[in-house]
């Protein structure tokens, strides 16, 4: 078989979200799928304080040649998943240019500054045309509510992994993707498995 | 974490530097390892107790730094290859036994310090840089300039070590201790470990072995001869390279994470053929020789590098020694301004130096789409300010504090250290913390405030230090307070965990690192028997707390002890579901207009309670709610409801 070729190298690819929605868990197994694969892939995360409900982002940097720094330069985000929507349009801010690719999660966290009436939440559906502007495409995928369907928001995390992977944007398949997220979820693996066949058919209808 | 065990030699795994650290220890043949936890330092120790008993090493989290550093040596002394690991800050605990242990030697056991460095404070109370404490103490000091190099020169340096005979430092720094990369796997050595202490001197090594007696300033000459020897090896280490045209329009110096972020800089500003990089990765003592014979690849020169000027300096002085009718390049970094003498850097401040330095322009993106889209972001996009996690059993101590000193009415304030409590700093602990230094200094201030009312002092002091903390670091100023009667309220916010750097275990637990059962230092036990009156609260019972408070600093005596006890909410939530299921009561909540001005939303912050527009009422976000309850009894108005689940 021959290797799967990047369409850009190297790659970045941005997971934004806030703090505790599990940013880490989906750059470990799309990280650990594509050095499976033969894949140099950096990985650079928020750690630490800034995980107690800040905002929260992973760079991942693949690439078929070398090892890249664990940040994304300025403007240079090729896919951005985001797992909240203002968290989504922050990162447009910095990364993002007019060939980026989206996919979000639309269902919003709000921060302390807005509940505490310091800041104000944008009009959801202005955001969304916002993002959609920003983008060359995106994907709107309900995660939440979903996963939420499902029994569990905890789910919301295996079906944007499955967006991710159902949008072809990486060149990684299914097959190669399951055993890891078989290895790297820690509990219930079998419904994980039904989100992120879920999220796959969401990205495709 | 991953498993840094796996016996699958030439493999690539991706590692967070860390686990990559941890590797590189298991592959050099390590029996033994300790470390008190510290972000981005934890994983190191947290990955070798996770395979500990399988693999047949040991490894502990120790009480602190100190403890670590010197039950490390103590197995070196004993001829076992033995690591401690810590974060910056750490260092200091350390450093007085450091001062001691370069003078002894080490044993016959390589002892290697790794120190992790946070530049931009992203998880510290500050970004100190341990490079100049190793130049400071005599200490040879690497730095990994990627993951595979973080595995490789771990186990490398621990030969070294050994070689030399003294204490070796590995410097990592966040983007390499908490980024993630690939690793490709060596093999795991089979060699049995046996400890025993050797007591007889041999006296025919031109070294002097650990334990002879000899006067300090002979140690030092000899500590000095190490130093060239370790020089002389970093002169051919392959960790350091040259990578760029023979003659550059800039040479680029630069070590660890900046290494990968000056590559990146290059790239993007396509001058491979125009700019070299000269990748140090033995930093101390400097290879001289490879520096001075790289310093004429270009007649400028940019060191990249983060926290203090360290290259910056070393290779200045290097250049102070060369004969005066040499040509000295230009120097370009902090010192003129090119490279920022604080915080951590990243490649586009790298592009910035060079592009600055050759006059090049560099636009990463459409000029247009830049400025809508940060106009956007700047329009739309609120800030997200840091928060107690929703259930925190912080946010009610903090609550419980904060009335109780307006209560009293005496302008009371509360004195602190680091942890996930720092956050009360801010709105996240209703601005209670008004000091925040090193681990256990909130007490240690306290102590000098509470012997001030003979100068008119009456404000009432509470010191509050984490769990773990309190082992840590708070104990002697705890015995001092009693000692010295000084009148202060010393809060332990007992959550059972180390909490902000990954739910380490500590003496107040019950369990070691390498997941056995052991025996409960109590904390409350331990305090009376210093003969301080303990009181322990839970932070859920607001009025039990605040009362508990209230009496304690009406009360003249010294030192005294309330401990607040309620078990992290991540750390709970992992093992059980939520106790509850909260919901608002849209009827009996009345929104803005009650007299509570949204003491919910707006005050206790939870970010699990939201502030609903269309309503114009609170509600309760059920995807953050941890289910709690403890909101419940904040609303004066009882429309907050919980369910028992």
């Amino acid at each position: 078989m021959t290797k799967k070729q990047l369409t850009k190298d190297p790659l970045n690819l941005i997971i934004t979200g806030v703090g505790g929605q599990g940013n880490v868990m989906i750059s470990l197994i799309i990280g650990n799928t594509f050095v499976r694969d033969g894949f140099f892939v950096t990985v650079g995360e928020t750690y630490g304080a800034s995980q107690r409900g800040g905002p929260v982002m992973s760079h991942m940097r693949i690439s078929q040649e070398t090892q890249y720094s664990p940040f994304i330069p300025d403007g240079c985000a090729d896919i951005i998943l985001g797992m909240e929507p203002v968290e989504t349009l922050r990162m447009l801010g910095k990364y993002g240019n007019p060939n980026v690719i989206t996919i979000i999660n639309p269902r919003p966290i709000y921060s302390i500054d807005v509940t505490g009436g310091h800041a104000q939440y944008p009009d959801l559906d202005k955001l969304i045309e916002t993002i959609k502007e920003l983008s060359s495409q995106t994907w709107l995928i309900n995660a939440t509510e979903e996963a939420q369907k499902m029994g569990s928001h905890m789910f919301a995390n295996a079906i944007l992994i499955g967006a991710l992977i159902g949008s072809g944007v990486l060149p990684l398949d299914k097959k190669s993707v399951e055993p890891v997220l078989r290895e790297i979820f820690p509990k219930e693996i079998e419904t994980n498995l039904v989100a992120f066949n879920k999220g796959i058919k969401l990205v495709k209808t | 974490m991953a498993n840094i065990e796996i016996d699958a030699p030439g493999t690539s795994q991706l590692f967070i530097g860390n686990e990559a650290i941890a590797r590189g220890a298991l592959e050099a043949g390590i029996g033994f390892a300790a470390a008190y936890p510290g972000t981005p330092s934890s994983e190191i120790l947290g990955s070798l107790a996770q395979v500990a008993k399988k693999i047949g090493i040991y490894a502990e989290w120790s009480i602190n730094e100190m403890v670590a550093m010197e039950a490390a040596a103590g197995a070196s002394f004993a001829g076992i290859r033995a690591l401690a690991a810590m974060k910056q800050n750490g260092i200091n605990v350390v450093s007085d036994f450091l001062a001691n242990l370069v003078m002894s030697g080490t044993g016959k056991g390589g002892l290697v310090l790794v120190s992790c460095d946070d530049p931009s404070a992203i998880s510290s109370s500050n970004e100190q840089d341990t490079r100049p404490i190793a130049k400071w103490l005599d200490i040879p000091l690497v730095e990994p300039g990627d993951f595979q190099e973080a595995k490789d020169m771990t186990k490398w340096l621990f030969d070294l070590a050994e070689e030399l005979g003294t204490l070796c430092i590995l410097r990592s720094v966040t983007r390499i201790a908490h980024a993630r990369g690939n690793v490709k796997l060596g093999e795991l050595p089979t060699k049995q470990h046996k400890a025993h202490f050797d007591q007889i001197h041999d006296l025919k090594n031109v070294m002097p072995t650990t334990f002879m007696p000899l006067p300090s300033s002979l140690r030092h000459f000899f500590l000095h001869m190490k130093l060239d020897k370790a020089r002389e090896k970093f002169e051919s280490s392959p960790f350091n390279r040259y990578v760029g045209p023979d003659k550059a329009d800039l040479l680029i110096i630069t070590s660890g994470s900046c290494w990968l972020y000056s590559q990146d800089a290059i790239e993007a500003l396509k001058l491979r053929d125009r700019v070299g990089i000269l990748k140090l990765g033995t930093l101390w003592p400097l290879p001289e020789r490879f520096v001075t014979e790289h310093l004429n690849k270009s007649d400028k020169v940019l060191f990249v590098e983060e926290i203090d000027p360290f290259l910056e300096r070393s290779v200045m002085e290097l250049a102070g020694n060369f004969p005066s009718n040499a040509v000295r390049p230009t120097f370009y970094g902090k010192r003129s301004g090119h490279i920022n003498a604080y915080g951590e850097l990243n490649p586009d401040m790298v592009i910035k130096a060079v592009s600055t330095i050759l006059g090049l322009t560099y636009q990463a993106r459409d000029i247009d789409y830049g400025k809508k889209a940060e106009a956007l972001v700047k329009s739309s996009v609120p800030e997200r300010s840091m928060t107690f996690c929703a259930g925190c059993p912080h946010r009610a101590t903090f609550w419980s504090i904060k009335n109780a000193l307006k209560l009293d009415g005496r302008d009371g304030f509360v004195t602190g250290d680091i942890g996930c409590y720092s956050l009360a700093l801010g709105p996240a602990g209703f601005f209670q913390v008004r000091t925040m230094h090193c681990m256990g200094g909130g007490a240690g201030v306290a102590n000098g405030l509470g012997k001030l009312g003979q100068f008119g002092f009456d404000q009432p002091v509470i010191a509050v230090v984490g769990d773990s903390t309190f082992y840590h670091a708070t104990i002697p100023a705890l015995i001092n307070g009693i000692y010295n009667q000084s009148k202060f309220i010393l809060v332990i916010l007992d959550n059972s965990a180390t909490a902000m750097t990954g739910f380490q275990p500590h003496p107040g637990t019950g369990m070691t690192a390498m997941g056995e059962p052991t025996k409960v230092v109590s904390m409350e036990a331990l305090c009376r028997s210093l003969g301080a009156h303990v009181e322990v609260c839970d932070p859920f019972d607001f009025k039990g707390t605040t009362n508990t408070l209230l009496k304690m600093m009406a009360d003249d005596g010294g030192a005294k002890v309330a401990i607040m006890r309620r078990q992290c909410e991540l750390v709970r939530a992992k093992k059980e579901k939520s106790p509850y299921k909260v919901h608002v009561d849209i009827e009996k909540c009345i929104g803005e207009d009650c007299g509570c001005d949204r003491l919910c939303t707006r005050i206790f912050l939870c970010p699990g309670l939201i502030w609903d527009k269309k309503t114009g009422k609170s509600r309760i976000d059920e995807v953050i709610c941890s289910g709690c309850g403890v909101c419940v009894d904040i609303c004066p108005q009882g429309a907050i409801i919980r369910e028992a689940v």
